[in-house]
Parts: structure tokens; sequence; C-alpha cells
């Protein structure tokens, strides 16, 4: 089954199979210090700049900027995961849950 | 590879979009094919019409642009009647209750809550008195900003009115120039007030003089590049051109091929013209334009009239804005009336029209400062029209902090917003007012709310710039604002320099509070807030800022993106009535 994955609208969100599944705003709890110097970083999304599947249990992967609402480190983090495919539908992970990024080296633009 | 947006694009795009708007609202919101539902919605755009955010399916808000913001006698009343008809939503906002139209900075009108159903009937209500949302939205030429009282306007140097009408004409369905690879704004000004904001505009035209074969001539200097949005502002660039009027339109469908041909279409966060120029330069752009897109010589830059720019100025002589009564060339008067922060009742709709209607012509305009003014109000009917109890809230007097008060549309309806905005900024104002003196000698004081980076609110040309974001309090996370100071436009427009970072929302008054006491002690004899803030670093503006909860209270602390409507009694998103059929009744999930 082919699924459509995109960001759309300046990046405010991921549509999934033409559905808006996941948007920027939301605070997404990051492995400790992976993103920032905090124990665990707390990180809201301000933008996706690109979304992608990845691995057998189809991944959806999203890279985005963020900043961390503790101590305000901003940058960008490449291939977070916000959810999975599971018999063709999208299941949207909290963002409360510890997520698995990697985060980029480079500065946000 | 070229994006899905470019790829939508190339399969039906400009004018062909209005057959499937009339085929969809024919037929129903459910017509709208799931797996098409993306590529319709991006291609809707390019008629006015962007669906609102996640909780509000099925909804859309309509922009209607009106160039250089005029809206010609019964138009503007036009426009409140389908407001009226259209434009109400499930549940009502409190501090603006359930109908309005929303002044944007771009001098367009925004209405929320439309249904696909309806659409061909407000197109044809607008159509019929000469109105239309082509273009408002997506990738082609946005609505054309410009002097609002251009035409009758005594620090006129040149017609603004005359050629935003013939850009609009020129470039406005226009099939050469309908997609494009990203937004195309355009900006014309005329008088030495500068208020048509040319520096933070794709393309400006700029009031200019020059000497050709003898004569003097009066015409435009010409800049590209500019914009505000994605924390990558730019002020436009001067790119050594002078135009008369008459050569104006081929040197902007010129330029506009120019980006048509040569913007990114693969990347569209690098797709603005603001990243072209940075790639080429000034010189290059005119190079181009000059060897590839125009057919006759281009004169090198006139002297402009920057050395008097006073709108949106900071610490300049002149007007700052449109408000008050001021007297036009042919000896009536122009009323700047107060929008605060742009949102305008239906019933202050019909109010504000049938006070044209019997005092003036009839005639309203929109300025970028989310403002009206009627024109052409005789001497004799200024007091008779100012009687009216509407103009006591819509007033051409109001307090500096409601008259410098300017909001996005914010996580209310917006998908890119962080934070709640224009409620926010209403109550902000409203304490400031009760609660803070300004320094002697301060008339003028821009606070401008932006929910996001994408700058709708203009954040980085105000005296106090504010931008959503979130942070910690008490444990729990929170609505925040991060705080820049002293951006303004003029001779040389200055971006507001970020010196707060994350303050909780409810600690913002406080903050402004304290800032300007601190300005007031510290500030030299007659120094300006602007100047004040050019002669500090940031580390000690920061220190001057100093947030605290006051007695101030803000309802929309919470995360009100993970609510369908923030100001719902019960705002969660499965209590959403989204999507709704054409009755507003709501349509069952397939889940």
């Amino acid at each position: 089954m082919t699924i459509a994955l995109r960001t759309l609208d300046d990046g405010a969100w991921i549509s999934v199979n033409d559905s808006r599944e996941v948007g920027v705003s939301d605070i997404w709890t990051l492995p400790a210090r992976e993103f920032c110097g905090c124990e665990t970083p707390h990180v809201m999304l301000e933008g996706f700049s690109g979304v992608d599947l990845r691995g057998v249990d189809t991944h959806v992967i999203a890279d985005a900027v963020g900043m961390c609402i503790d101590c305000g480190t901003r940058d960008g983090i490449e291939s977070l995961p916000v959810g999975r495919i599971v018999d063709g539908e999208f299941k949207r992970y909290e963002p409360e849950s510890v997520q698995s990024p990697s985060v980029d080296a480079v500065s946000s633009r | 590879m070229p994006s899905d947006v470019e790829e939508w694009k190339d399969e039906v795009y400009g004018t062909d979009i209005r057959d499937h708007i009339e085929r969809f609202a024919e037929n129903g919101w459910e017509s709208i094919p799931d797996d098409e539902k993306d590529a319709w919605f991006e291609r809707f755009k390019w008629y006015g019409l962007y669906h609102q955010r996640a909780g509000q399916e099925s909804y859309f808000m309509m922009r209607i642009g009106p160039p250089g913001g005029v809206l010609e006698p019964g138009q503007f009343r036009r426009i409140v009647e389908i407001a009226d008809e259209y434009a109400r939503g499930p549940v009502s906002n409190p501090e603006f209750g359930n109908g309005w139209l929303d002044v944007t900075t771009r001098q367009a009108i925004q209405l929320h809550w439309i249904r696909i159903e309806d659409v061909p009937d407000i197109f044809e209500a607008l159509e019929d008195v000469g109105l239309s949302t082509v273009q408002a939205c997506g990738d082609s030429w946005r609505n054309i900003v410009g002097c609002p009282v251009a035409g009758k306007d005594k620090h006129e140097h040149v017609d603004a009115g005359a050629l935003a009408e013939d850009l609009h004409d020129t470039f406005k369905r226009n099939d050469a120039h309908s997609n494009l690879p990203r937004k195309w704004k355009v900006s014309v000004t005329g008088c030495d007030e500068g208020c048509g904001q040319g520096d933070i505009n794709d393309l400006a035209f700029e009031p200019a003089e020059k000497e050709v074969d003898g004569e003097t001539v009066t015409g435009y200097n010409v800049r590209v590049g500019g914009g505000l949005a994605r924390n990558e502002p730019r002020f436009a660039k001067n790119i050594d051109v002078f135009v008369t009027p008459e050569q104006a339109v081929e040197v902007a469908g010129g330029i506009s091929a120019l980006f048509r041909d040569h913007g990114d279409r693969e990347n569209r966060y690098n797709a603005r013209m603001k990243f072209l120029v940075d790639e080429w330069g000034p010189e290059k752009v005119r190079n181009v334009l000059q060897e590839e897109y125009i057919d006759f010589e281009l004169e090198t830059a006139g002297e402009d009239l920057r050395h008097s720019y006073s709108y949106n100025a900071g610490d300049a002589d002149g007007k700052h804005d449109h408000v008050g009564v001021h007297e036009q060339t042919d000896g009536t008067n122009y009323i700047g009336l107060n929008v605060l922060v742009g949102r305008l009742g239906i019933d202050d709709g019909y109010e504000i029209a049938d006070a044209a209607e019997e005092h003036a012509s009839g005639e309203v305009r929109l300025t970028q400062r989310q403002n009206i003014i009627l024109t052409d109000v005789p001497d004799d009917e200024v007091d008779a029209l100012l009687d009216n109890p509407v103009f006591d809230e819509y007033s051409p007097d109001p307090h500096p902090f409601q008259r410098g008060s300017i909001a996005c549309t914010g996580s209310e309806f917006c998908s890119l917003s962080i934070v709640e905005t224009k409620n926010r900024q209403v109550r902000f104002s409203r304490w400031l007012v009760d609660n803070v003196s300004l320094p002697e000698g301060v008339e003028n004081f821009h606070i401008h709310l932006s929910g996001c980076t994408a700058s709708c609110a203009q954040p980085q040309i105000a005296d106090v710039s504010l931008r959503g974001m979130k942070t910690r309090k008490d444990g729990e996370p929170v609505e925040a604002l991060d705080i820049g100071l002293g951006g303004g436009l003029g001779e040389n427009p200055q971006f507001a320099s970020w010196v707060s970072d994350r303050v909780p929302a409810d600690e913002v008054p406080g903050a402004i509070e304290n800032l300007l006491a601190n300005f007031d002690d510290a500030r030299k004899d007659g120094e300006s807030f602007r100047e004040f803030v050019a002669a500090r670093d940031d580390e000690e503006l920061a220190a001057l800022v100093e947030p605290e909860e006051t007695s101030y209270e803000d309802p929309f602390l919470h995360n009100t993106k993970r609510t369908w409507y923030p100001y719902a009694e019960d705002d969660g998103f499965d209590d959403s009535p989204a999507p709704a059929r054409a009755d507003g009744t709501p349509i069952p999930s397939d889940d």
C-alpha cells in the first residue's frame, strides 16, 4: 500500500494519506542530552522540514526545527519518530513519550 | 525533484481551479476525494481559500484583496453582508462574539468559518461589486499593498493607487504569472511618509525623481527581496533601477518572470525572492533583468524620499500611521479609525458603512496597521460622523497602546501559530491602558504580536516585538512570548533585537510596564525609544525587561493548539463539530 507523506503549509504539519496528523507547537520529550544539555529535553517543534518512512515497522520520521522549553536551545532534529503505519493506518506517538531522533549538528535555519 | 506542491500546480492551477471549486460546492464537502484533499486545499489558496487548522476541517478562511486597500463605495458593505450571512462559527469568541471581519497587515480582509458549499454564492456577491478573492493566497501575485490614501494625500509624490491598480489588472488572472515558485508580495509607495512599507516586500516601488533627457521625471526606484518570515528577515535591496509610472508595469512583469524562471521550485523553504537575492546579489538581479526580460535600457536609480519616511519609523517626525482626521488634497478629510487587532464586528461594520454613506462618499480604505479609513468627509460632516457611538470603539483618537497594537490570526484558526494572539493582545492593551503610563513625549508605541516565525503581524518592525513560543512555569508547559525591541521602518529600517526569550505570556504585560519605567529612568532628555534601544546591546536591554506577574490574568496559558477551538467550553479535539455539512451538521467519522 502506498502511503502519502508530506509536510504542508510552511511546515506547519505532517500529512499522512491526506490527513493532518502531526502539527507544530506540541512538546516532544527527547532522550537525555541528545538535543541540549538538559537531563530530559522537552522540545517544542516549530516547523517540519521533511517526512519519510523508515524500517520494517514503517516508522514515520520527521525532520524538524525545535526549541527546548527549559534551556532555550534551538536546533534541527533529524529523523524524529512521530508515529508508525499499522495495517495501512497511521498511529501517532504521544509527544510525551521519549523519542530517539538524531539531532542535527548544524544549527537550524 | 519538484515538490508535491509543484506537481499539483502543474496539473491544475490558476483560473482552472474555479470550475473544481464550483463542482465541490455543488456536491458538498464530502465530494472532495480523501486522497486529493492536500492537493485541492493547496490549489484553493489561489482563490483565497485557506483550510482552517486541525479540528476545524471543512471550514475555510477566505481572503479578499482590494489593491492598495481601497474599497469603493458599496464594497465594504457587501463584505459585511457576506460576513453576516456566511462567516459564523459553531462557537462564539469571548471578545468578539460570533461574526466579524479581520483587516490584515496586507490591506486585505479575512473571513472565517466559510463553507465550500457557500463559496460560489460568495464569489458572485463579491464580483457583483467588483471584488475578488483571486490570488489572495497561493504562489502568485498577492494583494498589492500601498499608500491607503493614494490619490487624496497631501504627502503624495506620485499616484501609487494608479500603479497598484495597473499591476492588479495586469497580473491577476495572468497565465504567465499565475504559477510562481512561492508567494509574491508587491508594494507601491507614492508618498513621502513611506506608508507602503516597501522594505518588507518581494518587490517594492518607492517614490523617486530622476533627470532624464534634461527633464526631471517623477517615478519609482525599485527594490527587491524583502520579507520577514522563518527567522530570516530581509529588507528589500536597491537594484539601482528607476522607472516612470508608464514603465513600472513592464519592469514588474520582468522581475516577476525572473522569479518565476529562477526561483527555487525544489525547496519551498528556499523559494522566496529574498533567497535568490541572497544568492545572486542585487547587481546580478539587475543584469539578468536587463539582459533577459526588459527591452529598453533601464535607468539607474533616481533620488528617493526615504529621508522623510515617518510611517512606523519610531523616532521620525511626521505621521506614523493614518489614524485621526487629516485633510485631503480636495479640501475634504479622511478619518483614520483604530481597529484593535484588525477585528471588526458585523453589527459595527453595518454602523460604519451607514456612517460613511451618510456623511461621506462611502469609500472605505484598509491600512497595513490593520485599521480602516473613511475618505471624502466634508469639514461640516466630520463631527456629525464621529458622533456615532460606534466610533468610541473604532476611534480616531485611541490610546497609544491600542493604536499601536497589531496581532496575527493566531492559534484560533492558523496551523502554524504556536499561541493564541488576538484575544491576548486585546487583553494586553486593555491592561496597559489601565495600568501603565507612557513616558513623556511618547505618543506612538507599537506592539506587534505574531504567533510564530511566519511573522504575519510583522513583529520585527515594532517597538516591542512579541513572537509565540512555549516555556515551563510552575512545572507546567505554558504559552510564552519572545520579546524583541527597537524595530521599525523609516529611512534606516531596523529589525528588532530579540532580547528576552520564552517569557510566560502572563508576565509579558509586567515586562512591558517595567521596560517602560526603566526606559523613562535611563533615557537622555528627548531620547526616543528606538534611539534608546539602538544605543544599548542586547544584554543591557534584557536586563531592562524584567518580566513579572501582575494583576493581568491570561486565560490562554494552556496549549491552545491542542483544542479544536480555544474558547469552546468543551475544547478537546473529540468535541469538535468538524467536519460539518453545509448546515453545520457534524459528519460522522469512518472510524
